[in-house]
């Protein structure tokens, strides 16, 4: 903390990162800290210059239990939504839990869905997509030219994003996993970057440590980040616990999406983690999709969670 | 292998009386050991830690809105995804402790104890 402040860090590092509530009152996060800094309309215009991208996450298309009978349904209304959306955004990621039991029919209307925003859309794994017996459908519709599980990489709009996979080869009692194989080669995907790069890592359980009592975390996350720790802006963008939770440390601004399928309880507030039953006319609250903006010459990029409805 | 296939012959050949107790030790799904269950449900498998005999089937109910697959440690035995209400039998045989856990959400592990059956210690 000391280094931090003698820095001067605290101020550079703030993380804009906005919440869009209810009402339409945006949050600006300030070293976690939330409070509110005036209207959606008038700020996100302003932020909305230089590279948009958005984030989906965890759609479970398949998915048919009380907490939301019909994941189909909402996973269109949050494309009608980015449809609507008045400046069409570069391309979207997707953080995983595409299916719900990785079968084919999952993918094939996840797809058909997904398909209708015209955008390039980067996907990573979440752990419903390779259920089937040799993972091999998520690898041959989402993981060509990827190495190992999934991983890969892309530049654009000067930011260089990164996907991993960290939910293979768990290990008994641990929280998800990277793996040797896939930190020697986020090793060599970075050695010869400029550490001015910005950097965004994408990946479906959270590279950070949310709630190790319902596995929310990534056993070796923090040795990607000590790979990435020379780098002055770093946002990791995560999906997995299905509600927004955001955190600061040092140079690296974490973020979770929403599913756009059914949420999950705050850390330990139910017995466990899992599907949560919300009265009917709130489900669309807490479900959604994040817009980042990266404006060059900021080192915070700007975040925008966006609930289907509310 | 010989040594089972020359004691099930055996138990074959003997019949009547001597049917019983032989065939407890040669046929691991024996009625004596019927099925033990184990819940899965909220994340957790109930119970936890499970001790057992030889020879005692288990089965694994998925009670959760979310699918779950059971995996030991040792690899000596894996489901396959069991989505809500899905089950999954083991039969063990050989007495010793079984560490599993959930290979979608590792944090979920559980223990089977399996104890000798009664009348094992003779045969060996």
């Amino acid at each position: 903390m000391r280094d931090v402040e003698e820095d001067g860090l605290n101020r550079r590092k703030v993380l804009e990162c906005m919440t869009w509530v209810g009402t339409g009152v945006l949050w600006t996060i300030a070293g976690g800290v939330p409070r509110s800094a005036g209207l959606i309309e008038r700020a996100s215009a302003q932020e909305m210059r230089g590279l948009t991208f958005l984030q989906i996450s965890d759609s479970h298309i398949g998915f048919d239990k009380p907490a939301n009978p019909n994941a189909r349904g909402t996973l269109e209304e949050a494309v009608g939504k980015i449809n609507a959306m008045p400046a069409k955004p570069s391309f979207m990621l997707h953080t995983g839990d595409i299916s719900h039991l990785s079968k084919v029919s999952e993918f094939d209307d996840a797809d058909r869905i997904i398909s209708q925003t015209r955008l390039d859309v980067h996907y990573v794994p979440g752990e419903h997509d390779f259920l089937d017996e040799d993972r091999k459908l998520y690898r041959e519709r989402y993981g060509r030219g990827s190495k190992g599980a999934g991983w890969y990489s892309f530049d654009a709009g000067g930011v260089h994003f990164i996907g991993l996979v960290n939910v293979v080869d768990l290990k008994a009692g641990g929280l998800g996993n990277l793996g040797a194989d896939q930190l020697a080669w986020l090793a060599a995907d970075v050695k010869d970057r400029s550490a001015s790069t910005p950097i965004v890592v994408f990946a479906h359980i959270p590279l950070w440590t949310v709630y190790p009592e319902w596995g929310w975390g990534t056993e070796d996350g923090g040795r990607a980040l000590e790979l990435l720790k020379r780098f002055g802006s770093v946002t990791v963008l995560n999906g997995h616990i299905h509600q927004v939770m955001q955190k600061v440390e040092g140079n690296v601004a974490f973020h979770t999406a929403r599913s756009t399928a059914f949420p999950q309880p705050a850390p330990g507030t139910a017995p466990s983690p899992g599907p949560m039953k919300v009265p009917d006319d709130k489900l669309r609250s807490v479900l959604g999709v994040a817009s980042i903006n990266f404006v060059q010459g900021k080192e915070r990029l700007a975040i925008i969670d966006a609930p289907l409805q509310g | 292998m010989q040594n089972t296939l020359r004691r099930t012959l055996v138990a074959a050949a003997l019949g009547g009386v001597c049917a019983l107790p032989l065939a407890a030790l040669v046929l691991p799904t024996h009625a004596q050991n019927a099925p033990v269950p184990i819940a899965i449900d909220n994340f957790t498998f109930n119970p936890q830690k499970l001790t057992v005999k030889a020879g005692t089937t288990v089965t694994w109910t998925n009670m959760d809105d979310i699918p779950h697959a059971i995996a030991a440690v040792s690899k000596q035995f894996k489901s396959k995804t069991l989505d809500t209400d899905d089950a999954y039998s083991f039969t063990f045989t050989t007495p010793g402790s079984y560490e599993y856990f959930c290979s979608l959400h590792p944090h979920m592990t559980g223990t089977v104890v399996v104890e000798a059956a009664a009348g094992e210690n003779t045969t060996r």
